[in-house]
């Protein structure tokens, strides 16, 4: 009941005229945002944020988060109309929702994915809703030690979850909390990695790690690709849409299922992108059409984009509730509260209820806004996909470049973004994950804190990560995340040569 | 991506590379691990020294590197997929160089008057725009980016003669 109180209460803050402006403001720029190459989630919210720094905290997190959904929404114009995920979430969205286009269903496909979008995301809010508030408080009993186990837990399910070599997504991580050192010390006040050059006093920005990485990279990527847009029309009207809902309870299986895996690798740092492929995947098996899948069915389009939403949603829950965020987008969010001067985690429940839950309110409205304007404007957004390349590429570049400046009004950062760009290129294409580099980066002051608290209580004895049932239970999963690959392949190792011929 | 005539035509291999940047993420392991141990990695009479954690991120950014570097080694002689294609590292080029002159313009030009500059001249030469659309284009950005940055947001960008001689 104290839940639904506040609730209200959120909503009357959300619900101000000025702050429903921004919600609409958000939702269109975050489309944008998505439906642009080179432009995603992550460094779309990094740039407009210094915009967000003369609102109010609570104004802010609803405009940002907006954009945030909005970009989600956007990934699957492009994967529908053009064949090319604007986002990496809406990869498995191409694979039935492209050839429904192909087949002059675009209207069908899209109204398909963005209810079920707009359905995944309601379902991880009501989730947020309810289990945040206890999530909070079961968390306030943490300790330096909880807290270590829990950035422990983020980082080892990268490596549990991932698909590519683990080394490598260690050493992308271990490079992020490398640059996250550098600069003076808090604690010591010693300079730390600086190697005598003032500029890297205050350290490396995760702002312009993110724009750099995933904005200049991806534009150097799309480039390579030599980009021709070649798409469909896109004809939704409201007779279209009102059939595809009447098609879309079928499908109630499959959108429950979609749901419970999105909000699950939400909460876990896993993220949006394998949660669409494993619920596609699932669907596949599942349906009674799975063989069809591919060949254009609605069901495979439901799949991966309601889980895609429910688990950028829910990956919000432990950026607020544990300040720990659980995608790159996410970090960005989290740092932007930092920027505001709010502490992200449990205190936050108790310290700051409008800000809270102004944006639980937020994340139902802006939800609900985001699916009438991208059912309404569908045609504006792909006409934006039709602007030829070479007019794109210049003018993110000059986005790009703004945002890096804005972050401290600093040109070296700037000259940051152009060496990111390089770096995230060469590592998408060597195969190093990009995402736990920024989550170190993003966490590794606090993560390091952490330990050297938990280090001070215990006087250097590591023991101290198994000393109760809760730390322990939780360094344990953190271990077994990270040797997961390990013993993945060790018991796929001892299953192929097991007597019997083919495997199941 | 890599058929059989790429690789014969050349461009970089894909294991060249992803061993040369092992080694340079081994490099830089080393460097972190020697640095905080410059700064003392151990513990002081107050708790653990500033070096402490560091320390430990790059000994394993260095075996994570050698790992990787050892793995690449093996394949060396078989893994014949090619990074870029010359072809492709020509398209990659076309906007990594433009973009880098821009910046070092911002620097010495301001952003408006390096962005309007260099979304026009990208125009006309990759885009082959005429003279007109592309000056258009680029004018129109920067003139949309100074309104909302200087005057509405206020939030100062780097500026150059031109603003300094309109008086901002």
């Amino acid at each position: 009941m104290e839940e639904l109180n506040a609730l209200f209460h959120g909503f009357a803050v959300a619900l101000t005229p000025y702050n429903l402006v921004l919600m609409f403001i958000g939702i269109t720029l975050g489309v944008i945002i998505g439906v642009l190459p080179g432009l995603g989630g992550a460094n779309g919210v990094a740039i407009l944020l210094p915009l967000t720094f003369t609102m109010s905290p609570t104004s802010a997190i609803i405009m940002l988060s907006c954009i945030y959904w909005g970009a989600l929404f956007g990934g699957a114009i492009t994967s529908i109309l053009f064949n090319i995920p604007g986002e990496p979430w809406s990869v498995a969205t191409t694979f039935d929702g492209y050839p429904m286009a192909q087949q002059g269903r675009a209207g069908e496909a899209l109204t398909g994915a963005f209810t079920s979008s707009f359905v995944g995301a309601l379902v991880a809010v009501l989730m947020f809703t309810f289990l945040a508030p206890l999530v909070a408080k079961f968390a306030l009993q943490f300790g330096p030690p909880e807290f270590f186990s829990v950035y422990l837990l983020t980082f080892c399910s990268f490596v549990g979850t991932g698909k590519g070599n683990p080394f490598k997504i260690v050493a992308a991580m271990m490079l992020g909390f490398a640059m996250a050192a550098v600069g003076i010390d808090i604690v010591t006040g010693q300079l730390r990695l600086t190697f005598e050059f003032t500029e890297l006093l205050s350290g490396f920005h995760f702002l312009v790690a993110v724009i750099g990485l995933f904005g200049i990279g991806e534009i150097l990527l799309s480039m390579e690709e030599g980009l021709s847009f070649t798409g469909h029309s896109a004809k939704i009207n409201p007779k279209i849409v009102l059939e595809t809902w009447k098609k879309l309870p079928r499908y109630w299986a499959t959108s429950i299922r979609s749901c419970i895996i999105g909000c699950w690798m939400g909460i876990i740092p896993g993220g949006a992108t394998p949660a669409s492929f494993m619920s596609y995947g699932v669907a596949r098996k599942v349906s009674k059409d799975g063989a069809k899948f591919g060949t254009g069915q609605l069901e495979g389009v439901i799949a991966p984009e309601t889980a895609a939403h429910a688990a950028g949603t829910s990956a919000l829950l432990p950026m607020i509730t544990l300040g720990i965020p659980g995608s790159p987008t996410a970090a960005v969010l989290l740092g932007g509260l930092l920027i505001w001067g709010l502490q992200p985690g449990p205190l936050l429940f108790v310290e700051q209820k409008d800000f809270v839950w102004g944006l639980i309110a937020s994340m139902y409205l802006g939800n609900i806004a985001g699916l009438i304007v991208v059912l309404t404007m569908v045609p504006l957004f792909a006409a934006i996909l039709r602007v030829p390349f070479p007019i794109i590429a210049p003018v993110i570049v000059v986005i790009c470049a703004i945002g890096a400046f804005t972050v401290k009004n600093n040109m070296f950062d700037v000259w940051l973004m152009m060496v990111f760009g390089v770096v995230g290129y060469a590592f998408k294409k060597l195969d190093y994950p990009l995402a736990p580099m920024v989550l170190a980066l993003v966490l590794g002051d606090s993560a390091e804190s952490s330990f050297r608290q938990s280090m001070l209580i215990s006087q250097g004895d590591m023991t101290v990560f198994f000393s109760n049932w809760l730390v322990g239970s939780l360094t344990g999963l953190a271990l077994f995340a990270l040797f997961w690959p390990l013993l993945s392949a060790l018991i796929a190792r001892l299953r192929t040569p097991a007597p019997g011929g083919a495997p199941g | 991506m890599s058929q059989d005539h790429d690789s014969g035509r050349g461009g970089t291999r894909t294991i060249v590379l992803d061993v040369a940047v092992a080694a340079i993420i081994f490099a830089l392991g080393a460097l972190v691990a020697w640095d905080s141990h410059r700064l003392g990695s151990g513990w002081s009479t107050d708790g653990p020294q500033t070096g402490y954690f560091p320390f430990y991120i790059g000994l394993i950014t260095c075996i994570c590197g050698a790992v990787v570097f050892v793995q690449g080694l093996l394949k060396l002689g078989t893994d014949k997929s090619v990074f870029v294609t010359h072809e492709q590292l020509k398209q990659v080029l076309v906007i990594l160089v433009p973009s880098t002159i821009y910046v070092l313009g911002v620097q010495f030009i301001g952003i408006y008057v390096a962005s309007a500059i260099f979304i026009g001249l990208f125009m006309r030469i990759a885009g082959h725009y005429t003279w007109l659309r592309s000056a258009a284009v680029g004018l129109g950005v920067s003139i949309c980016t100074f309104v909302m940055f200087e005057i509405w947001f206020k939030i100062p960008l780097p500026k150059g003669p031109l603003e300094n001689l309109l008086g901002y």
